[in-house]
């Protein structure tokens, strides 16, 4: 991809991101990720209905990378089923790690496949799967 | 100053992260090596060469302290650093002398490790802490103190300096109301024994905390100061070798004396040393030339950074090397990062002054502190990149 595009799109899900702003509802799965090596610090909610995501949101204060990656990361996740999602999560987890990955399930997420040259921002990068992740794993344990 | 002393600063890059920690002289470290590679042995019992060397730097380190910040050299605890230090005092100390009925008080620009033991010894024993409040300037006003004192204050345990806005309180005249009302004055001397002269004696202070590592010496060693009185009803945190005198299957036991009673286990030896050596590095040059150098740097930066449109300073007035700033619009954390690939090591967060927050309204922020190796070139490099702000996104992303 093109630098400049790859740019263009961090930037605008940076100022103006998709599905920011929290609101009040019990039926939504909630986490807070507030990771160790960097200051971001994000709420997540995450609204699952037979087996589908209806809704996710989040806010808090962030950088760009992980604010636009929460933007486009809610916004690929919307809509698809769980275990898409798992496996849309693998394999941005892989990518950002810089294992193998199958870029097809990824899309806009994409635009992330060079986060690992600079090991500094992967945790900025992964902090929106590692959210998803976390509330799918208290998906798992209410049932 | 002195740069040729900080092997680090060969490598071409600017350090204004000084307030996390300080690079080290090649006399500290030397320092260390020698004990590792010439003269290694424990302490406490020394019938051998190395082990008579090691003893006398090890103990003489006190003395060092004691001249460093005018206290006895009885009244010197080696600890892990400020953190474990404040620990004590709370853990050691006020557990036993607090009780519910009593105030503490704090302020919300205490770094995490002046609050958090709080917190969690009140929920112990309920006692009540309280806030003073700040003023304008975030900063901590003697009026202030005054007024949030009541019968029932007991201990205002606050930063020297602060880590966040660099303010420097007025420990002297704080201390002084502190004696008459017969309160315990905790001082965190993490930001300022570095940076300033502290007097533990003529400041009044009770009990006194600071870090090897951000005063040029070695991370694992820092110091707790207690005044003597105090340290006689402090109890120890840790039991074992070194601290005892004799203990019998009868259950009976005897500590040694203060301070080695709150020194148990095998110390970091290397680290007292190269503490040690760190001090003497500070006295050679002076700590008041250091001060005076510091805010000099910061005189000149706060001018230059008030040209630069897009730019918030919350700490132009602080009489200390911090400064926190936002370029407008950008978080902090893009910013450190943006200045990291021009080599310029800043901090970005909240400093781990979480309740400071509420005060400023904002959360995060890019520090620069300084320290005596930094000089106008530094800061004129850190100009030139901050100069160039509206590329900050094309550099980071
Ligand atoms: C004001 C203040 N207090 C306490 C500490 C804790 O020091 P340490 O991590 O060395 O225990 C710091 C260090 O960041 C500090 O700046």
């Amino acid at each position: 991809m093109d630098n400049n595009l790859r740019r263009e799109i961090i930037l605008d899900n940076y100022q103006n991101p998709d599905n920011r702003g929290l609101i009040e509802d019990d039926s939504y799965l909630k986490v807070n990720t507030n990771s160790e090596s960097c200051i971001d610090n994000l709420d997540f909610m995450m609204k699952i209905e037979d087996g589908v995501v209806k809704d996710i949101r989040f806010d808090g204060e962030a950088c760009a990378i992980s604010t636009s990656a929460s933007s486009i990361m809610t916004r690929s996740l919307i809509g698809k089923k769980v275990e898409e999602v798992r496996e849309i999560l693998v394999n941005y987890q892989n990518m950002i790690n810089e294992k193998d990955y199958d870029s097809e399930v990824l899309g806009e997420l994409n635009v992330y496949d060079e986060i690992c040259k600079q090991p500094n921002r992967k945790n900025c990068a992964l902090l929106p799967s590692v959210a998803v992740d976390k509330m799918l794993g208290e998906l798992g344990n209410e049932k | 100053m002195h740069r040729e002393d900080f092997p680090m600063l060969e490598n071409d890059i600017v350090y204004f992260d000084n307030g996390a920690t300080t690079l080290k002289s090649k006399r500290v470290v030397d320092s260390m090596d020698k004990y590792y590679l010439e003269h290694t042995s424990n302490i406490h019992r020394g019938d051998y060469d190395s082990a008579v060397i090691t003893n006398e730097l090890y103990d003489g380190t006190r003395d060092v302290v004691s001249h460093f910040i005018n206290c006895d050299s009885r009244e010197v605890i080696f600890t892990s650093g400020t953190t474990m230090s404040i620990n004590m005092v709370v853990f050691g100390f006020m557990k036993y002398y607090l009780t519910d009925k009593d105030e503490v008080l704090l302020t919300k620009s205490e770094h995490a490790s002046n609050i958090l033991p709080w917190i969690v010894l009140a929920e112990e024993i309920g006692f009540k802490i309280k806030y003073i409040d700040l003023d304008d300037n975030y900063e901590l006003t003697l009026d202030n103190v005054k007024k949030s004192i009541t019968d029932k204050t007991k201990v205002i345990s606050i930063a020297h300096v602060t880590n966040v806005i660099g303010d420097v309180r007025d420990i002297k005249s704080i201390g002084e109301i502190c004696k008459k009302k017969n309160i315990i004055l905790n001082v965190d001397g993490a930001q300022s024994v570095p940076h300033m002269k502290v007097d533990f004696k003529d400041m009044n202070i009770d009990f006194l905390s600071f870090s090897g590592h951000k005063m040029g010496g070695p991370t694992g060693v820092g110091v707790l100061v207690g005044r003597y009185e105090l340290l006689e009803k402090m109890k120890p945190l840790c039991y074992g070798g070194g601290m005892n005198n004799y203990f019998e299957d009868d259950n009976s036991y005897e500590l040694k004396e203060i301070p080695t009673r709150f020194e148990a286990g095998t110390p970091a030896i290397a680290e007292v040393i190269g503490l040690r050596s760190a001090i003497l590095y500070l006295e050679d040059i002076g700590i008041d030339n250091i001060h005076k150098h510091e805010m000099e740097l910061k005189k000149y930066l706060v001018d230059k950074l008030e040209k630069i449109d897009n730019i918030t300073i919350y700490n132009k007035n602080s009489n200390s090397g911090i400064i926190a700033f936002n370029v407008d619009g950008v978080f902090a954390q893009d910013t450190s990062v943006f200045l990291n690939h021009y080599k310029i090591a800043v901090r970005a967060g909240n400093h781990c002054a979480k309740e400071l927050k509420d005060v400023i309204g904002i959360k995060n922020t890019v520090r620069v502190s300084m320290y005596l190796y930094n000089n106008k070139e530094d800061i004129d490099r850190l100009v030139e990149a901050l100069k160039n702000n509206k590329e900050i996104f094309n550099v980071v992303l």
